[in-house]
C-alpha cells in the first residue's frame, strides 16, 4: 500500500442474511483528503463505515485504515480514528464539558490534557458557553457540533463522519457545513457519508457514489455532474410559437443543443455564473418575451437516474425490505 | 500504560459517568428506592399477619432478608436501562471505536451499581429497623451478609447487561426484565415458606436461586438454621457473574446500534 493513502479497501464484501449490504467495495482515499460516499438509504454507507471503524467485520475483503488492518489491527487503529455522525452520539446526562473529557480520558490523553483539550474544542466549536449545562438542553446543531468535537478530541489523522447534517434544519445543516470545513476538514482526511449531493459537492475533494452496495461512479464534483450534464437553465415562454427561436437564442450558453419539454426550453450550462441574466438579454435580442426562469441544480436525483436509470425514492423502496433484513441481520 | 491500568481507568471513567447521572435523573433513583418501600410495608402490614412462618418470632424477620435480596437483584436494572439506553442512542458506538477496553462499559455500568445497592442496603435495613425487623446474629455474620448482598447484587448487573444489550430500547428491557425475572422472584421463598407451595412449584421455589440466597441471609441476618444455604448462596453469585459477564462481553463485542 502506497503510504500516502489514508483508507483503502478491497473487495469488500459484507451480507445480512441474504441482503448485501456490501457487495465488493473498492475505495482509496489519498492521506488529508475528503472523500464523500454518497448514496440513498440502504445503500451501505453506515455499513462501510462501521466495517472502517472496527464495529463490523467483513464477511470477506480486507480494508486498512493508517495502514492498519481493519481486523488484524483493530486496537492500534481505533487510536487512530475518530467518529462522528447519525449513529456516533453524546451522553444527554452529562455536561458538554464532561462528554469531551470522557472521550478523552478513554483515548487515554491522561487527565489534565483531556481538561485543557476539552475546553479548547469548546471554545473552537462556539461552545464554551453552553460547556457547563447539560447536553440534554442543547439544540440539535448544538449536539452535531459536540458531537464532531468528540472525534476531534484525540487529533486523529482519520475521521469518519456518518451523515453529520441528517436531521437537522436547512439552517443548522449549512451552519454545521462552515463547522467541518473550518474546524474539522483542516488536516485529518475525512470519509463522510451523505444522502445529499449538494453536501458532497460542498465539502468532499471527491466523491464516489454507491448504490445496492456498489460504488458506481466515482470522481470530482465536477466530474460527475459533467456526467449528468452539469447545472440545467429552464426558460418558459409567454409565446409557446417562439421556441425554435428561443432554443437558437440560447445555443451559444450549452455544449449541445438546447431542447423542450411542455413548452419549457432547456439546456445543460457549460457556466452557471451569471447564466439567467445572459440568457434573458440573448432572449431580449431576439424579441422572445420570458415568463419564468430558473438555473436547477443538479441533485441526488439526476444523478441517480443517469447513473441507474431509476430515481432515488424508487431505490429507497427497493431497499426499504433490504433495510429491515440487515437490521435483523446485525441484532 | 500498561493494558491492566487501562482497563482499570477506562472503567474508573465509566463508573463516574454513571455516577454523575444519577442525581440528574433523580426519577431513576426514587423509582428504585420506592418500589420496595411499598412493598416491604405491603408485606408487613397487609399480608404479613396471614403468612406463618414457623421458627421465626414474626414475619418482619422472615421478610427482610428475603426482600432485600430481591431489591438488590433489581439494583442492576439501571445497567439493562442505561445500556439499552446508549445503544439507542449510539453511545455503545463512539465506545466500540475508541481505543479502549472491551470491557470496560459493562464493568463500568457494574461497578457503579455495587455504589447504587450500598446506598439500597441502607434504605432497606433502615426501613426494616423501623418495622420492627432486628439483627439476631453475630457482627461478623451480618458483614458476611452484607457483602453476600453486594456480590448477589453485583451478579445480577452481569444479567441485565444482558438484558440491556439485547433490548432495542429501555421499554424493551423493561419488558424482559419485569416479565422474565420479576415473577422468578416470587417462585422462591422471598416472601413466603415454600412449603405451603403446591408440590410442583415447591420444587421450583426450592431449586430456585432466589431461595437459596434468601435463606442465607436469613441465616446471616437473624441466625436461622439454614446454614448450608450460605455456601450455595456464593456459588450462585460467583457462578452467575461468571457465566453472564462472558456473555454480555461477547455480545458486547457485536453490539451496534440501529
Amino acid at each position: 500500500m502506497a503510504s500516502d493513502v489514508a483508507i483503502e479497501t478491497h473487495e469488500l464484501l459484507k451480507h445480512f442474511g441474504e441482503v448485501k449490504a456490501l457487495d465488493g467495495v473498492d475505495l482509496s482515499v489519498p492521506q488529508g483528503t475528503i472523500l464523500g460516499l454518497l448514496g440513498p438509504n440502504g445503500a451501505g454507507k453506515t455499513t462501510a463505515v462501521r466495517i472502517l471503524t472496527t464495529l463490523l467485520a467483513p464477511d470477506s475483503g480486507s480494508a486498512r485504515v493508517a495502514g492498519l488492518d481493519v481486523v488484524k489491527q483493530a486496537a492500534e487503529l481505533r487510536a487512530q480514528i475518530g467518529l462522528a455522525g447519525q449513529y456516533a452520539a453524546v451522553d444527554e446526562n452529562l455536561t458538554g464539558f464532561e462528554n469531551l473529557e470522557m472521550v478523552g480520558r478513554l483515548y487515554h490523553l491522561g487527565k489534565a490534557p483531556s481538561r485543557k483539550r476539552s475546553s479548547e474544542l469548546l471554545e473552537r466549536f462556539d461552545l464554551a458557553d453552553a460547556g457547563g449545562r447539560l447536553v440534554r438542553t442543547y439544540s440539535g446543531g448544538m449536539r452535531r457540533r459536540l458531537d464532531l468535537a468528540a472525534a476531534l478530541v484525540a487529533r486523529p489523522p482519520i475521521v469518519f463522519l456518518d451523515e453529520p447534517t441528517t436531521g437537522l434544519d436547512p439552517r443548522s445543516r449549512i451552519g454545521l457545513w462552515e463547522t467541518i470545513e473550518e474546524r474539522v476538514a483542516q488536516g485529518p482526511t475525512v470519509l463522510l457519508t451523505t444522502q445529499y449531493l449538494d453536501e458532497a459537492d460542498r465539502l468532499a475533494d471527491s466523491i464516489a457514489v454507491i448504490d445496492h452496495g456498489k460504488v458506481i461512479a466515482e470522481g470530482t464534483s465536477d466530474e460527475l455532474k459533467d456526467r449528468i450534464g452539469g447545472e440545467r437553465l429552464e426558460v418558459r415562454l409567454e409565446d409557446g410559437t417562439q421556441i425554435e427561436t428561443a432554443r437558437d437564442a440560447l445555443r451559444e450558453l450549452s455544449a449541445e443543443q438546447p431542447w423542450s419539454e411542455d413548452g419549457v426550453v432547456k439546456l445543460s450550462l457549460l457556466e452557471d455564473r451569471g447564466a439567467i441574466a445572459e440568457a434573458v438579454r440573448k432572449l431580449d435580442a431576439v424579441a422572445v418575451g420570458v415568463d419564468d426562469i430558473a438555473v436547477r441544480r443538479p441533485t441526488l436525483d439526476d444523478v441517480f437516474l443517469q447513473l441507474t436509470g431509476r430515481p432515488v425514492e424508487e431505490a429507497e423502496a427497493e431497499d426499504a425490505g433490504g433495510e429491515e433484513a440487515a437490521r435483523e441481520g446485525q441484532a | 500504560m500498561s493494558q491492566l491500568g487501562n482497563s482499570v481507568s477506562d472503567t474508573l471513567v465509566l463508573a463516574k459517568r454513571n455516577l454523575q447521572r444519577i442525581p440528574r435523573q433523580p426519577d431513576l433513583l426514587t423509582g428504585y428506592t420506592i418500589q420496595p418501600v411499598m412493598f416491604t410495608l405491603l408485606f408487613v402490614y397487609v399480608f404479613g399477619g396471614a403468612i406463618a412462618t414457623p421458627g421465626y418470632d414474626d414475619y418482619v424477620d422472615f421478610l427482610i432478608p428475603g426482600i432485600v435480596v430481591q431489591t438488590i437483584a433489581f439494583g442492576g436494572f439501571t445497567t439493562a436501562l442505561g445500556l439499552s439506553d446508549d445503544l439507542r442512542k449510539g453511545l455503545i458506538d463512539r465506545f466500540r471505536s475508541l481505543p479502549m477496553s472491551r470491557g470496560a462499559v459493562l464493568a463500568g455500568r457494574t461497578f457503579s451499581d455495587v455504589f447504587l445497592n450500598s446506598i439500597s442496603l441502607v434504605i432497606m435495613f433502615g426501613v426494616g429497623l423501623l418495622v420492627g425487623f432486628s439483627f439476631l446474629s453475630s457482627p461478623g455474620e451480618v458483614a458476611l451478609g452484607l457483602f453476600l448482598m453486594l456480590l448477589f447484587g453485583y451478579a445480577f448487573s452481569w444479567v441485565f447487561a444482558l438484558v440491556g444489550l439485547n433490548s432495542s430500547s429501555p421499554e424493551t428491557a423493561n419488558a424482559l426484565g419485569f416479565i422474565a425475572i420479576f415473577p422468578l422472584t416470587f417462585a422462591s421463598s422471598i416472601f413466603v415458606p415454600t412449603a405451603t407451595m403446591p408440590s410442583w412449584l415447591e420444587a421450583f421455589a426450592n431449586v430456585n436461586p432466589f431461595s437459596t440466597v434468601s435463606d442465607a441471609a436469613r441465616a446471616l441476618f437473624v441466625g436461622a438454621p439454614h446454614g448450608d444455604d450460605v455456601w450455595g448462596a456464593f456459588a450462585w453469585a460467583i457462578g452467575i457473574t461468571i457465566v453472564f459477564a462472558f456473555l454480555s462481553i461477547s455480545r458486547y463485542r457485536r453490539a451496534v446500534s440501529n
